[in-house]
């Protein structure tokens, strides 16, 4: 397709008619723990990984909740893994085993090639 | 009707004057309270079994349009001439849910499936919780702070108790229509009474209810009669849209009409056209008039166990006035 140099910007809005929440479904039913997230942001403030980057677990979990996946892979790839928000999540959720679940269920999707 | 109990236990003759035709106030409409789902119904009978006390003269269908001091007695005539008079009196005149369709954009009063709390409340007490067209909904939102928190209605005051009342419903809910998606906009939650915050997680966890922060702008019916809403997930950063069955608007506590009406005549209005009563710290109960009391909603927002607790309250002050300070 020829490249005019810009293109039509997609809507921004976030739109729970259309969106494929089944991925969020299959994530609770592993790990119930999410269901209790209360958008404290206390995960985010302590990550090790947003001192460098503008990676939000907060922000990562609203967005695949609402079934909204794009670039979310990418981001996800910015955790490292240290858990340290396990250990400050006020509602004892499993941040860190939900981060892996949710790159597994991804990831399962691109090879299932399920548009992101 | 506690604060009457109380006192008639305490031998003195207690008139207690009922606007509605049966005492209750709007726990009447409930099925269950908060937090505890007791069970609104066995409440009322508890409460309506103490007015059968020999000391207290229930008088129901009872309108109150004039409130005043006449020597030493106090006067309450009623809109058919009928005078009631005693040594004190204690206003307990409640409150009035906030009237929807002054929020037009949420479309209450014009579309069906756009219905108040108290509504659906009735539907839950019937056991039927149907659309206008006699479906049984799949998705259901809940909006807090109708008519409250909310400059444009001129009440800037938060109700207290609708956050914990939209857990309850959306719980009732989940009970009755098990696969439901239901779906609570809020602006903050304030979860602030004993085993609140815990139902609130329940909610989540057991019922899995989704909370969007983010106060529902506009509501609109489709073609096809569901309902279309306008939000942003403040959270998410995003705009948000979502087509829903049905919307139940959590509709706050304004101050009641006789509230503001005796209030007004005794010189207690306070903000918003509730009572002020002296002093919220020590003196919660007295006002500016020597033997006028106020008790419960009449003051400010209240939940039912905080009203009955101030009613015990009332009932103690008005035995003061009444053995010693009179």
């Amino acid at each position: 397709m020829k490249d005019w140099g810009y293109k039509i910007s997609k809507p921004r809005t976030i739109d729970l008619d259309t969106a494929d929440t089944n991925r969020y479904s299959e994530l609770i039913e592993k790990l119930p723990s999410a269901k209790k997230c209360i958008m404290c942001g206390a995960c985010s403030a302590t990550c090790s990984a947003s001192n460098h980057t503008n990676f939000s677990f907060r922000q990562c979990h609203i967005m695949f909740r609402h079934g909204q996946y794009e670039n979310l892979s990418g981001e996800l790839d910015k955790c490292m893994l240290c858990g340290k928000c396990n250990l400050v999540c006020p509602r004892g959720v499993n941040t860190r085993a939900i981060i892996s679940h949710m790159r597994l269920l991804l990831l399962d999707m691109n090879n299932r090639n399920i548009a992101l | 009707m506690e604060a009457a109990y109380h006192l008639a236990r305490h031998d003195y003759y207690v008139t207690l004057l009922e606007k509605d035709a049966e005492t209750g106030g709007h726990i009447k409409k409930d099925k269950k309270l908060f937090p505890d789902f007791a069970d609104a119904g066995d409440i009322i009978q508890e409460l309506t079994r103490k007015m059968a006390h020999p000391n207290i003269d229930l008088i129901t269908s009872c309108n109150i349009n004039e409130l005043f001091r006449d020597g030493e007695k106090w006067c309450a005539k009623s809109n058919k001439d009928a005078c009631y008079s005693g040594d004190a009196v204690l206003l307990a005149t409640g409150f009035d849910t906030f009237d929807a369709s002054r929020k037009e954009e949420l479309g209450y009063g014009i579309y069906d499936n756009i219905i108040t709390s108290v509504e659906f409340e009735g539907k839950l007490k019937e056991g039927k919780i149907l659309t206008s067209e006699g479906n049984v909904p799949q998705r259901i939102a809940f909006l807090n702070c109708v008519g409250s928190r909310d400059e444009k209605t001129g009440n800037k005051y938060c109700s207290r108790v609708c956050c914990i009342n939209g857990v309850k419903l959306a719980i009732s809910l989940k009970e009755q229509i098990p696969n439901a998606d239901v779906y609570c906009f809020y602006i903050d939650l304030r979860m602030t009474g004993q085993n609140y915050e815990e139902l609130y997680r329940t909610s989540q966890e057991k019922y899995g209810i989704t909370f969007i922060r983010g106060r529902i702008s506009e509501a609109a019916a489709t073609f096809d009669n569901k309902i279309q809403l306008k939000s942003e997930d403040t959270l998410a950063g995003f705009p948000l849209k979502l087509t829903v069955d049905m919307l139940v608007l959590m509709v706050g506590i304004e101050s009641s009409t006789s509230t503001k009406l005796l209030a007004g005549q005794n010189h207690i209005k306070g903000d918003y056209g509730f009572a002020a009563s002296l002093g919220i710290n020590t003196q919660d109960n007295l006002t500016i008039q020597k033997g006028l009391f106020l008790a419960g909603t009449c003051k400010r927002p209240l939940s039912f166990s905080e009203t009955i607790a101030d009613a015990g309250a009332a009932s103690i002050r008005i035995l003061d006035y009444l053995k010693t300070d009179k």
